[in-house]
């Protein structure tokens, strides 16, 4: 549908833009700036901050350049004096009821509210000081996400996003005037509220009211421990986000520079999450192979479609909101507990390690990894198998308080073992990418030949589609495999919890006619994470999602079958997919929650 | 200026005999257009307050090509100093009714929902039997209306029309962003008209006496009666239906005890003015509007301490939404007791002004745009009262 042009002059220049435009966005069209706090490009709109206003020619009052859209003949002064000193008040207003303690905040250099209190040079106290002693006590519940009130400056992002992309709710706005405040559920703190710990809020918020629970310190003392072992992996985004953090554009593979940075900072071994995404390719597809067999030739009831498992606030979702459809979640830990269970098992033998004495720490672009590595069921070394989760933003601190030059560094290769991997496993980083990965290989195990794609990319699962979904039929199989001849393999992908739900909702209701599900918590997938560089936007996390398959082009081996420490752990390990030791040390159960 | 004086009048609580509805008998043989050109005609405007003349609004919703449109009363009165709608509504709630169901028969809509506030609770039982009485003579004439009730929670902002859709869609009363306004996108994002019960109330009375009648009262920019919530320091303290256009002096001599300093016009987010303005001071759209309070205030009173209770009393009434209203209105409030206390210089509340002035104009709704209203007016005319 073709829509109308409207005209308008703004700061005197006239300009044309399509019915319906924001002003804000007409403004940007000529390159005018107007600053912004409560607006996001991934949220609806809100219009509560007040920062955005300007001024139309004939009307008494501003308006919100974010929430007004254009009209025809309208003159806009974005800059006029009524405008300057209504947005310095309103800035000087939020300072007033924020905690400013700048030089000590966790979020110094990343503030939108400090950017603004800079430009507008907001510095003369105008107003009293409204900061209540009891919002300062920060909320540490959750081992994922802190929140601190007495930052938070009630743009309400976090709300939208919690409501809007996650379908979850967990945070709320609650009481009114001088007490109204971002809270949850009878007030409860985050760790025993529905809350996921996607840790979404924390890349939308603008100012530290919300953040990642950071255990940089704890990883130092044991780097600086010597009678510590300390390996590291690093998730597949990590490496396509971490350069965002150190002043490169976003879109940057950093692989390279990220290992050698890692081997600098003084971890023993540097080692990577994909060989464990291989694995859980090698372990989810004949995990579902398995319960297609059970369905079409046993005819016993398994629970179909199957589900992905390697998001954990995708896990914790199910647990809250669908504990009916946890029989679908495939058993398969996720990489990062796959690989820690493995770490202080196969690689501490092969090494002769006690694995007393060595700590495990994962680099993920994940808040609610943090949450994962402390549950309960993650103990199948013997030990806590991941000991400390940093996200993307963590470890580019500790980079940068080692002073490192990560611009200059030589790219390095990660160490062996648990350390090889394929395009396959990259790709576990963006939307589709485990179901990609997962077809690429089952195809091949079933046929003997490879998916019908050209160049191995099946584009169907690609892109930023809320929900996607595509089919393969599998003709001409190999004997062993006769019951799926002829079958249409039904496939669905969804990313962002609120996707989640729409797929969910079929699911339950009987409507959806898939094999096997992918869900990744997060918008875009893991390159989307709650755990990677702050800002996000759908152009951002679209350039890292292109790196993330330009990794994967660039990488010799692309099926996960064909990583070779893979095929070396099944003939001294873990013998078969399945098999009794996999059963102790990849896979897991889940637990029924409340909703509150 | 049209000279006017205090002239009692009795439209409102008048003539509710025993013949039920027959107004809209006679209302209803004539097409929409007609009875949205006799409203405008009356030149009648919102008697919640803010005065938008009550027929451009039907003829708006009228315009919007919409299977489901609403009407809705607005009976959340909550502006302190204002109880009128109540007595309607307790005393002629089938004159608000009518009004309500002649709207719906001129924009074309099938539902009426009154958003009763949370304190009028006690009205429910009683109101429902005169919405099973409406629905009788509904059904009988085949006017196909029906009427609702909805009851708010004590929130003031939810007697912000968009903030009162938000509360009746069972969301956070918080008022939405404008435009769209209500006649496009209002109760479930369908063209809504909503209007305060005193103008249904009023839209009955001009449907039975005719706007040629009606608009004999009043002035050209305010045209009719409309009913006064006096309350202060005043002997006749009560509800009591008054010509639109009167000198606030005379207002004053008939219900003032003499020692009068200055009225609260429009309620805690209107005007007040001093005894030396009273003379020059109007009482309609055309000087000093109102949704109806007249708080009277005689020189025993504090000013400082009447302000202190409004910016108190907006504090904990904004919805907390928006930056200009949530804490300007708290540094409002802070601010005067910092001078009071001598913790900033008087020129501090030059500083106040000006923020005042900016939640005029950056404010997303009518709450926090209306703060400046009491704080100025009373600023300017009892400085010292406010700073020693």
């Amino acid at each position: 549908m073709s829509k109308y042009l409207v005209n308008l002059k703004i700061n005197n220049i006239p300009v044309s833009v399509e019915e319906g435009t924001t002003i804000l966005d007409a403004a940007k069209q000529l390159n005018f700036k107007i600053p912004t706090l409560c607006n996001h490009p991934d949220l609806s709109i809100a219009g509560n901050c007040r920062v955005c206003v300007v001024e139309v020619k004939g009307q008494r009052l501003l308006a919100a350049s974010c929430a007004t859209p254009v009209s025809e003949g309208m003159e806009i002064s974005t800059n006029s004096e009524k405008v300057r000193s209504s947005r310095k008040h309103v800035i000087e207003l939020l300072l007033s009821e924020h905690n400013a303690d700048c030089t000590k905040c966790y979020k110094n250099g990343n503030c939108e509210l400090q950017e603004l209190s800079n430009e507008y040079r907001v510095g003369d106290h105008l107003f009293l000081d409204l900061v209540r002693a009891k919002d300062k006590i920060v909320d540490i519940s959750s081992p994922s996400i802190a929140k601190d009130d007495s930052k938070c400056i009630r743009c309400q992002r976090c709300v939208r996003t919690c409501d809007e992309l996650q379908a979850v709710g967990a945070l709320a706005v609650v009481h009114k005037g001088d007490h109204q405040k971002i809270s949850t559920f009878l007030n409860k703190p985050l760790n025993e509220v529905v809350c996921t710990n996607c840790g979404q809020c924390i890349n939308r918020c603008p100012t530290a009211a919300l953040t990642e629970r950071n255990y940089i310190e704890e990883v130092w003392n044991a780097i600086n421990n010597p009678e510590i072992h300390v390996v590291v992996q690093t998730a597949p985004a990590v490496r396509v986000g971490l350069g965002e953090d150190l002043g490169l554009e976003p879109g940057h593979r950093v692989t390279g520079k990220m290992v050698a940075a890692l081997k600098h900072l003084g971890f023993d071994s540097v080692l990577d999450t994909d060989f464990t995404a291989d694995l859980t390719i090698m372990e989810e597809g004949t995990e579902l192979l398995t319960r297609l067999k059970k369905a079409l030739v046993d005819g016993e009831k398994v629970a179909l479609p199957m589900m992905t498992s390697c998001s954990p606030g995708w896990i914790k979702f199910q647990e809250h909101i669908y504990p009916n459809l946890l029989e679908n979640l495939s058993t398969c830990k996720s990489p990062q507990q796959m690989f820690g269970a493995l770490a202080k098992t196969y690689y501490a033998q092969k090494k002769g390690l006690n694995p007393k004495n060595m700590i495990s720490v994962s680099i993920m672009p994940c808040t609610a990894k943090k949450f994962e590595c402390d549950r309960p069921e993650m103990r199948s070394s013997g030990f806590q198998d991941v000991d400390y989760v940093l996200t993307t933003r963590e470890l580019a601190r500790m980079i940068k308080q080692a002073g490192i030059d990560f611009e200059k560094l030589h790219d390095e290769n990660y160490d062996s073992i648990l350390g090889e991997s394929t395009g396959a496993a990259v790709i576990f980083g963006a939307t589709g990418g485990v179901m990609e990965a997962a077809l690429r290989t089952a195809y091949e195990i079933v046929t003997g030949r490879e998916v019908p794609f050209t160049n191995l990319n099946i584009l169907p699962a690609r892109g930023m589609q809320g929900v996607k979904e595509a089919s393969v039929r599998i003709n001409n199989v190999l004997p062993q495999w006769s019951f799926l001849e002829g079958v249409e393999l039904n496939v669905a992908i969804a990313h962002g919890l609120a996707n989640a739900k729409v797929l969910m909702d079929a699911v339950s209701a009987g409507t959806a006619n898939y094999h096997f599900i992918e869900v990744m918590a997060c918008p875009g997938g893991c390159i989307g994470g709650g755990g990677q560089p702050i800002p996000t936007s759908p152009e951002i996390r679209k350039k890292r999602a292109d790196a993330i398959y330009s990794e994967d082009e660039h990488m010799t081996l692309r099926k996960s079958h064909e990583n070779p420490e893979v095929q070396q752990i099944y003939k001294d390990f873990l013998h078969e997919p399945l098999g009794h030791k996999s059963h102790d040390l990849l896979h897991t159960h889940y637990k029924a929650r409340k909703r509150y | 200026m049209e000279n006017k004086t205090l002239k009692k009048i009795d439209l409102i609580f008048a003539g509710y005999t025993s013949t039920k509805y027959k107004v809209l008998e006679k209302t209803f043989q004539k097409t929409p257009d007609e009875i949205i050109n006799e409203v405008l005609d009356s030149g009648l405007k919102g008697r919640g307050g803010a005065g938008f003349p009550t027929g451009l609004k039907w003829k708006f919703t009228k315009n919007q090509e919409s299977d489901v449109k609403y009407v809705v009363c607005n009976a959340d009165e909550g502006e302190p100093g204002t109880f009128k709608d109540r007595e309607i509504l307790e005393r002629v709630p089938r004159k608000v009714f009518s009004g309500m169901a002649i709207c719906g028969r001129a924009i074309g809509a099938k539902e009426g929902y009154l958003y009763l506030r949370g304190e009028y609770t006690y009205l429910v039982p009683s109101l429902l039997k005169e919405i099973e009485i409406f629905e009788e003579y509904s059904k009988q004439y085949n006017y196909g209306f029906k009427i609702f009730i909805r009851l708010g929670s004590g929130a003031y902002i939810c007697g912000e029309e968009s903030a009162l859709f938000e509360s009746m869609e069972g969301k956070r009363g918080e008022p939405r962003n404008k435009p769209p306004y209500p006649t496009v996108s209002g109760y479930n994002s369908k063209p809504t008209v909503i209007n305060n019960v005193e103008t249904f109330a009023t839209v009955q009375v001009i449907c039975k006496i005719g706007a040629q009648e009606y608009k004999k009262l009043g002035t050209t920019d305010s045209r009719g009666s409309k009913l006064f919530s006096v309350s202060g320091d005043t002997p006749i303290a009560g509800i009591h239906e008054l010509e639109l256009g009167m000198p606030l002096q005379e207002f004053v001599d008939e219900f003032g005890d003499g020692d009068t300093k200055a009225v609260q016009v429009g309620g805690a987010s209107g005007h007040c003015v001093p005894r030396k303005q009273f003379n020059q001071t109007v009482i309609g759209f055309e000087g000093i509007p109102t949704g109806g309070s007249m708080m009277v205030f005689n020189s025993s009173r504090s000013m400082y301490n009447v302000l202190h209770d409004y910016l108190e009393f907006f504090t904990e009434e904004s919805c907390g939404q928006c930056t200009p209203c949530r804490v300007g209105c708290q540094q409002l409030l802070k601010g005067i007791e910092a001078v009071k206390r001598g913790e900033r210089p008087p020129s501090y509340l030059e500083d106040l002004k000006r923020l005042a002035q900016t939640m005029k104009i950056a404010a997303k709704c009518g709450l926090g745009q209306s703060v400046a209203n009491p704080f100025n007016s009373i600023i300017d005319n009892f400085r010292e009262e406010i700073i020693y």
